[in-house]
């Protein structure tokens, strides 16, 4: 009786093991399906600011763990949430909170149309020609802060991104004495 | 028992605060003195602002079409009175934020001269789509508050078959007596204004529905809807009963699907001031210049309603009233249920502004907000049947989605629940917050997708430019390379002759 479990669960065990074995083989998965499914979530910019080359390098980073979700500047606090709900862990919203949304902006006096911070743009946010003054498309800048490194003349600086009757809107009320 | 059907059928929450209105229901409408400088936002209106169409320096008269609307929800603004346009830039918006926004500020000559108007003698002869029109061109929109353009409503309910077109005389906010007024007063107008609505849309029942605390403004609708396909109805007296989703379900017993519009089930609401623009603009030619507001609470002098111009800074309007008795706890723009703060008495009246109250604070009953101790109050008051202790409890604890889930996205922001609540916790508050998040959300991730988009293009581009160089230099070097052969052998011939 004692012996028949054994050899039975052994023999059960060996074959089980060779299914696995062979199905690893036949049914194998080139690369890891979550890094593309993360890279889907980032910006695409490329702008290296995690300091990972480029979006994929940094959608690996943060499949294996070896990156917080907090990494990506320019995503802001959509990207952190998304991150966290996709690799199922809490969002650390602390670091990414206090700098709010920023936009490239050029000030006009001071821009010698140079063109350097118009080549550099990751989303083709920067408008401009040799010698003419540069201009950034709002609504196209991600605030990767590439041009800012780029320009001579510090013309062109991230600001925050002005408050408008659109995007205003009411403050989370704070309960004194009740524990948030 | 069928009549108490009739009336509550479904009907669920709600509350009952003080009205308050005899404070102002007793004074008719006064005109305000011509005010010196009048500042005319360039939205007052749901959608995308207007476009100016004058410059500074520019006389403009009475009515004059002064802003146009841009893209498919927007409205045009006409000027309020004649005079010379003196600035086009931001004055402070009429809005808790006081953030400023663009503004046509425009400085009256005092003379109140006219543009043409076109007129009309048998408004009810016009086809539907011509009263949509001139509806669009006189700049109307709702003025219960909500101020979506009423064109468009027309021509959207239009299309969807609506039977059946609701009045909302309901005017539930306590305070204020605008719409009470303009009943007594101009109900005439108002029931030729329902039937062109009607016309437009091709509805085929009207309904007037009026709270029950306004028995004069009952007797006027009833009397001057005599022989007219007008049904003028009272209803019981309740907060929110001017909500349209109320409205709609104690005058035909049909309840909106959530995240539904009335027109799905055939419905099609519009505020009873919003049908004296109509006649106006269509009997007469005039655009929305003006419109009734309600002055009233107990730090305003004397409490009054006042057709006052589009763009009236809100301080002339109070000294009408015989200004202001201090001390004053708060200035609302609007009801005190749903209005808006304001701090700066120099915002301009704009087209959805029914009523300016200066509060005391024993109105105002602020008090320091408590834990819940759920005792469910709110949610029997709640009439759109949520629950705002939930809400509330997942949104302090940044859980958004949570909220959703128990439908954040239906709540009106009535404000029942605050007003209810034992423990004083700001509910409403919290979810015009999750609300206004759960927007920027959204807007950030449209932006990410359409910035992900250009970045993808330009990378596909950089690449395609360097292909095409590489070719061009392999195409460049081959032919030098057929050149060079080709002359070695040329010369190799030479050689050999």
């Amino acid at each position: 009786m004692f012996i028949a479990a054994i050899v039975s669960l052994t023999i059960l065990g060996t074959v089980f093991g060779l299914l696995l074995g062979v199905a690893a083989r036949y049914l194998k998965v080139e690369g890891n399906p979550l890094v593309a499914e993360i890279e889907q979530l980032l910006p695409g910019s490329q702008c290296g600011q995690c300091g990972f080359p480029g979006c994929t390098g940094a959608a690996q980073a943060l499949a294996d763990g070896s990156a917080p979700v907090n990494l990506c500047p320019p995503g802001g606090r959509a990207v952190v949430q998304a991150l966290a709900a996709k690799l199922g862990i809490e969002a650390d919203l602390s670091g990414v909170e206090e700098k709010g949304p920023m936009i490239a902006e050029v000030k006009e006096e001071i821009c010698i149309g140079c063109t350097r911070c118009f080549k550099v743009c990751p989303t083709d946010a920067i408008m401009g020609a040799a010698q003419q003054i540069h201009v950034v498309f709002r609504e196209a800048c991600t605030a990767c802060g590439k041009c800012e490194a780029v320009c001579p003349t510090e013309s062109i600086k991230l600001q925050a991104v002005p408050v408008t009757l659109q995007s205003w809107y009411w403050q989370k009320p704070e309960m004194k004495g009740v524990a948030a | 028992m069928k009549l108490f059907e009739k009336f509550f059928g479904g009907l669920q929450g709600g509350v009952h605060p003080e009205g308050r209105k005899d404070l102002s229901a007793e004074c008719p409408i006064r005109s305000a003195p011509l005010p010196g400088k009048l500042h005319i936002p360039l939205q007052q209106h749901i959608g995308a602002p207007a476009a100016p169409v004058v410059n500074v320096g520019d006389r403009v008269l009475k009515g004059q079409l002064i802003a146009v609307p841009q893209g498919n929800v927007s409205a045009a603004i006409h000027a309020p009175t004649s005079g010379t346009i003196i600035a086009l830039g931001d004055h402070v918006a009429p809005h808790p934020s006081g953030l400023p926004v663009p503004t046509i500020t425009l400085e009256s000559d005092g003379k109140d001269e006219w543009c043409s108007t076109q007129s009309c003698d048998q408004p009810l002869e016009l086809a539907p789509e011509e009263i949509a029109d001139r509806v669009a061109a006189a700049g109307i929109v709702g003025l219960g508050g909500a101020t979506f353009p009423s064109a468009l409503k027309l021509n959207l309910s239009r299309g969807s078959g609506v039977q059946t077109l609701i009045m909302n005389g309901g005017e539930c906010e306590p305070y204020l007596t605008c719409d009470d007024r303009i009943m007594r007063e101009r109900a005439a107008e108002i029931i030729e204004g329902s039937l062109l609505i009607a016309r437009a849309v091709n509805a085929k029942e009207i309904l007037v529905g009026i709270e029950d605390n306004k028995p004069e403004a009952i007797a006027d609708m009833q009397a001057a809807a005599q022989g007219t396909a007008v049904n003028v109805v009272a209803m019981p007296s309740m907060y929110p009963m001017g909500s349209e989703k109320q409205i709609i379900q104690v005058l035909t017993g049909k309840e909106i699907p959530a995240g539904g519009r009335p027109a799905d089930i055939g419905v099609l609401v519009h505020n009873v001031a919003t049908a004296w623009a109509v006649q106006q603009a269509i009997r007469h030619g005039t655009p929305l210049i003006s419109r009734i507001v309600t002055l009233s609470g107990s730090a305003v002098r004397t409490p009054c309603n006042v057709e006052a111009l589009i763009g009236t800074p809100v301080q002339e309007l109070i000294e009408v009233a015989g200004g202001i008795v201090p001390p004053v706890a708060r200035l609302v723009l609007g009801g005190p249920m749903m209005g808006q703060q304001f701090t700066n008495t120099a915002v301009p009246v704009v087209k959805g502004t029914s009523g300016i109250l200066a509060l005391t604070a024993s109105e105002i009953g602020h008090a320091e907000a408590s834990p819940c101790i759920r005792c469910s109050t709110c949610v029997r008051a709640c009439p759109v049947g949520l629950l705002p202790l939930e809400m509330a409890a997942h949104i302090r604890t940044a859980d958004l989605a949570g909220a959703v889930a128990l439908g954040l996205k239906d709540c009106i922001a009535c404000g029942s629940c605050s007003y209810v609540c034992p423990a004083h916790i700001p509910l409403v508050h919290y979810f015009n917050y999750a609300k206004g998040d759960l927007a920027a959300q959204e807007r950030s991730k449209l932006k990410q997708e359409a910035t992900k988009k250009l970045a993808d293009a330009r990378n596909e581009r950089l690449a395609r430019i360097e292909r095409e160089r590489a070719e061009a230099a392999a195409k460049r070097k081959a032919a030098r390379e057929a050149k060079e052969r080709a002359a070695k052998e040329a010369a190799a011939k030479a050689e050999a002759v």
